[in-house]
């Protein structure tokens, strides 16, 4: 037997579920706010273009747009100056290998919760290491807050200083990215940076280093609490954008049943 | 002595919602000069050029010396009313529901002899006059006191030659905008029933949001104006009690057509300015139009605010021009398809707003609390047409004067 | 220059179609019923007539032009008179000069109009280009609206009383019942009239016509060939005609006859005092009371006492508008531009039947139409004369 065999087998038996990571693209779903004159993330926007009718008798569909950094996205390393020059950089480019694979999911959303600042530091990823393992080269580390679970204006928790939600540090950010060489980072927030990542040396850290080292963001998802630490299989396939910088896309992992667990 | 106009009695449900009869429509090519200029909210009147008679009714050709120059010129509003009549009787289905309607001769001091309609408290003697759009949009001369009455706007007849406030529902679209809060305050003092104003991205907080929030008759409503559904579910909501609809949802950005090597901020512009008006219109438009004659809290008058370099472009803000006219252009024809319902569409047009987006601009900017004044007035005069502020007037009298040379002048600076 | 008489032209051949409230058919049909009448009065084919002329309102989209096609008319001589309330003298004018100077023979003058149910309230949206743009605006009374203006100017300026105006309407009903062709069939008292439902203040129930659809015509001929075709004939002793008099009065008070009403009577060779009857246009009573005064039977103003002391009836000592005119008979459109004067060569001729005024010799007919914007903008006037008179 295959493990794709058994892969199928795990599947319809429940041994192995799928779980979506993702928000539904809604037209009030939040985006990051840059100061206004810079050109803004486009809001996901769905017009009908028939609907059975006198547009269309027998079909309904939509056009829709947004941009490529809307609602649960994939960032890819073109995304950020620091990544420009990284062959394969655009998500048309990638390896779609890299699309599939190991994710460990470090949970903060204790810290989250008392702290909308919170910060994801070596020593939490140290700590989440001598529980779980050193963290696999080439796997997804997702950093679970939580956040996914607010809703409304305490999502962006946008205020007169600048959003306020959890991220990485510079040296956190650095260690995953040098030390362990991980395929790409994910968070339940707006963006792989913290709300006050601006503030950081250098600024965005995440975006910095992530896309400067030709490592992959994820963003906006949802739901990581239903991950294992360690053990489930990410796929994160961007759309076929050709020289896109990231892309919407649906993110989904392969779990453990609830009976394994 | 005018009765003051009472809050309407909620509905009978039973009873079908009352039609939107018209005033008889057909007017001469000349006679839509008077239409014009009731848009405006102007009193004149065809003038002689070469013997300076004027000419009423509105002429071709002067009936003193023949001449076919005859300008519209500005009168001195006023007159003596000398007959006078109440029309009982009338074969048109909107004066039939309008009647008793008052209506009389007033000499002008020019010599010509005016039929008008009658405010309530007109009697013989000396009376102002006005020019106003009437239910069909087409202008009308109606004789006032001379002097404010008590109550006097709660005249039925020249209640229905405006587009009042008073007693009616008002959508604004933008709450965010810097003259929502100066809009709304106006628009409760002058007697609005009630003042919804549409909030986007309610996950976006904003300053000025609580204290909007904790007036009484205000009403924050979900309404994105670049999200289709948000704003097909706001009229959903609120279409069928939407009695005056101010859409001051705007998006500019500084900038020439060659200062950017995208499209980004045009693109939002036309999604905003324009393209937000169409959805509105499209969600809105029909309920407005079906309640124009919902007695006193009809469906009245739809204003869109928009920049006065909607008619000339000012080249250092491009998109924002383009834009502004595209949703100029839909503005007309949004007249002509609300006119049937006898619901007014009002154009405010206004010069550089005292904002971030017009920091680079000399003074004199546009203060929110003109904004909401003009809008005000111009809703109780029933206008179609207002330029708001200095700049904006200078604008359009230039623009009339010779737009290619306003086209020229705006260039100056530009280009560079 | 002395205008040359009318000397050797002649009316004849009155004929009235009975006047209907309402009526499905089209003016043609009328128009038809009128010139087949007066045709048949004079015992003549249609094609021994070569001059028609024709007013209506509701021909449209036709004109005179298409009713000769449409009635196999073969005219050498063609006329249209759009003058609503003046038509009838101003056909008679143009007609009679025509004839006397031998442009035709036989002209037939007719005046036509249907009623459909809705027909009155299209009339007035498009009644002329200032009525559509200044005065239909307001109120859209119609004439109703404008006559009121004018009646209550006239009040204020003369202290005329509605009873002034009742003593018109009373008299004309009164008139009314003697003609089997009147709408109206029932007595009109003073008290009546003035407990009338208002319509445009202080226009009332009373003070207005009932639009309905009918026709007037006569015929015009040399007074050699009435004789030989032994047809009772109406001499034309003087006419005068004016088209928007006085335009500067700031409201109407006066009409065209007050410019030529020297002219008028210094052409027929009488005066106002030698007419048997007069019949003016009577759309509204205060109109009448202006023909009486621009027409020299009194001053201006003083037109409600002079009538208070007279009987206007068939009887009386100024019988006035004998059929009952437009008030009581009903006005079928441009006819009510022809009702006083057919009935006019009807009491010249002594054939006016049950209308009859005695020893009528001299009549007198005026005409005011079209009310374009705030007054009548059209005034004419005849004055008649039987053959003995």
């Amino acid at each position: 037997m295959s493990a794709l065999d058994m892969l199928a087998t795990e599947l319809a038996t429940g041994a192995v579920e799928v779980v979506d990571l993702t928000h539904t693209l809604d037209p009030d779903f939040p985006v990051i706010v840059l100061p206004p004159e810079f050109g803004q993330c486009a809001r996901f926007r769905m017009e009908e273009v028939s609907a059975y009718d006198h547009r269309g008798p027998s079909w309904k569909w939509h056009n829709i747009s947004m941009s490529e950094h809307t609602g649960t996205h994939f960032d890819a390393p073109s995304h950020w100056i620091t990544g420009r020059d990284q062959p394969n950089g655009a998500v048309d480019e990638i390896d779609p290998a890299n699309f599939v694979g190991p994710v460990c999911v470090i949970d903060c959303s204790q810290g989250a919760a008392q702290d909308e600042d919170f910060e994801l530091t070596p020593q939490v990823i140290a700590d989440w290491e001598s529980e779980h393992g050193r963290i696999p080269a080439d796997s997804w580390v997702l950093m679970r807050t939580d956040w996914s679970k607010r809703s409304g204006a305490e999502y962006l928790n946008m205020r007169e200083d600048g959003a306020h939600s959890p991220g990485p540090t510079p040296e956190a950010i650095r260690m995953l990215v040098e030390d362990r060489q991980i395929r790409g980072f994910g968070t339940e927030t707006v963006g792989t940076d913290a709300g006050q990542g601006m503030h950081y040396t250098p600024p965005f850290p995440a975006h910095h280093r992530l896309h400067g080292a030709g490592r992959y963001g994820l963003q906006c998802l949802s739901g990581l609490d239903r991950l294992p630490p360690t053990g489930a299989i990410l796929l994160a396939a961007p759309l076929k954008i050709r020289n896109g910088t990231g892309s919407p896309l649906r993110v989904l992992a392969l779990v453990p049943g609830k009976d394994r667990t | 002595m005018t009765e003051p106009l009472q809050p309407p009695a909620k509905k009978n449900p039973q009873l079908r919602s009352p039609l939107a009869f018209l005033p008889p429509v057909p007017r001469s090519r000349a006679a839509l000069g008077l239409t014009a200029r009731a848009a405006e909210g102007r009193f004149a009147l065809q003038q002689c050029a070469e013997c300076g008679a004027v000419q009423y009714p509105p002429r071709d050709a002067c009936c003193k010396c023949l001449s076919t120059d005859l300008p519209w010129t500005d009168q001195p509003p006023h007159g003596e009313l000398i007959a006078e009549t109440t029309v009982r009787i009338s074969p048109d289905l909107y004066f039939r529901n309008q009647s008793p309607w008052r209506m009389g001769t007033v000499r002008l001091a020019s010599g010509v002899s005016v039929l008008c309609h009658l405010h309530g408290d007109v009697r013989k003697g000396p009376v102002r006059l006005a020019l106003l759009l009437d239910r069909a949009g087409q202008g009308t001369i109606m004789a006032l006191p001379e002097q404010e009455v008590p109550n006097m706007a709660d005249d039925p007849q020249l209640r229905e030659l405006g587009t009042s406030p008073k007693h009616r529902r008002v959508l604004i679209t933008d709450a965010r905008a810097a003259n929502a809060p100066a809009l709304v305050r106006a628009l409760l003092d002058a007697g609005a029933a009630m003042v919804f104003v549409g909030e986007s991205e309610g996950w976006r907080r904003w300053p000025g949001r609580a204290a909007l929030d904790a007036m009484e008759r205000v009403e924050i409503v979900p309404l994105d104006v670049t999200d289709s559904a948000s704003v097909r579910e706001a009229a959903g909501t609120l279409g069928g009690k939407t009695d005056i609809l101010i859409n001051n949802a705007v998006f500019l950005r500084p900038g020439g057509a060659l200062d950017r090597s995208d499209t980004v901020f045009a693109q939002q512009e036309l999604e905003v300015n324009y393209l937000g008006l169409m959805r509105l219109a499209q969600a809105f438009g029909p309920a407005m139009r079906a309640r124009g004659g919902d007695g006193i809290n009809s469906a009245a008058a739809w204003v869109n605010i928009l920049s006065a370099n909607a008619l000339a472009a000012d080249p250092t803000h491009a998109g924002y021009s383009a834009a502004s006219a595209a949703a100029l252009s839909l503005t007309q024809s949004l007249r002509a398809d609300l006119r049937g319902g006898g619901v007014r569409v009002m154009t405010v047009l206004t010069g550089p707003t005292d904002d971030e987006w017009y920091a680079e601009a000399p003074p004199p900017k546009l203060a929110p609390r003109a904004v909401a004044r003009a809008i005000v007035d111009g809703l109780e005069r029933g206008l179609e047409e207002v330029a708001c502020g200095d700049i904006a007037r200078d604008l359009v009298e230039r623009w009339r004067q010779d737009a290619k040379v306003l086209e020229r002048e705006l260039a100056e600076g530009a280009g560079r | 220059m002395t205008r040359m008489p009318y000397d050797g032209v002649v009316l004849t051949a009155p004929f009235t179609v009975p006047y209907q409230r309402y009526s499905n058919d089209a003016a043609h049909f009328w128009a038809a019923k009128g010139l087949r009448g007066t045709l048949d009065a004079a015992g003549l084919r249609p094609d021994q007539i070569d001059g028609f002329s024709v007013a209506s309102f509701s021909l449209f989209p036709d004109t005179a032009v298409g009713l000769t096609q449409h009635l196999g008319l073969g005219p050498r001589w063609l006329d249209h008179i759009p003058m609503g309330g003046a038509s009838g003298v101003v056909a008679l004018r143009r007609a009679a000069r025509a004839v006397q100077a031998g442009d035709a023979d036989i002209v037939a003058c007719v005046a036509a109009d249907t009623n459909q149910i809705d027909s009155f309230r299209k009339l007035l949206t498009a009644f002329s280009r200032f009525a559509m743009d200044a005065s239909y605006p307001y109120g859209s009374g119609g004439p109703n609206a404008n006559f009121a203006l004018i009646t209550d100017y006239y009040m204020s300026e003369y202290g005329a009383t509605r009873e002034d105006f009742g003593h018109l309407a009373v008299a004309q009903r009164a008139n009314a019942l003697r003609n089997p062709n009147a709408l109206m069939k029932t007595p009109l008292t003073m008290q009546q009239y003035l407990a009338a439902r208002p319509i445009a203040d202080p226009v009332a129930l009373f003070d207005c016509v009932m639009p309905c659809a009918g026709a007037e015509a006569f015929l015009i001929m040399r007074e050699d060939e009435a004789r030989q075709r032994n047809l009772p004939f109406a001499r034309i002793g003087a006419t005068i005609e004016r088209h928007n008099a006085f335009a500067e009065d700031p409201v109407q008070l006066r009409g065209g006859w007050a410019v030529d009403v020297d002219e008028l009577w210094q052409m027929a060779g009488c005066g106002p005092a030698d007419m048997d009857l007069v019949q003016t246009y009577d759309d509204y009573p205060v109109i009448s009371v202006m023909q009486f005064e621009d027409l020299g039977f009194c001053e201006k103003g003083e037109g409600p006492a002079f009538l208070r002391e007279r009987d206007l009836t068939v009887t009386g000592d100024l019988p006035h508008n004998t059929s009952g005119g437009q008030l009581s008979a009903g006005q079928a459109g441009a006819a009510g531009g022809f009702i006083g004067l057919v009935e006019a060569i009807r009491q010249v001729t002594g054939t006016a039947g049950p209308t009859q005024v005695a020893d009528a010799g001299r009549a007198l007919v005026s005409g005011f139409g079209m009310i374009n914007y705030d007054r009548g903008v059209c005034s004419a006037a005849a004055v008649l004369s039987g053959e003995s008179a």
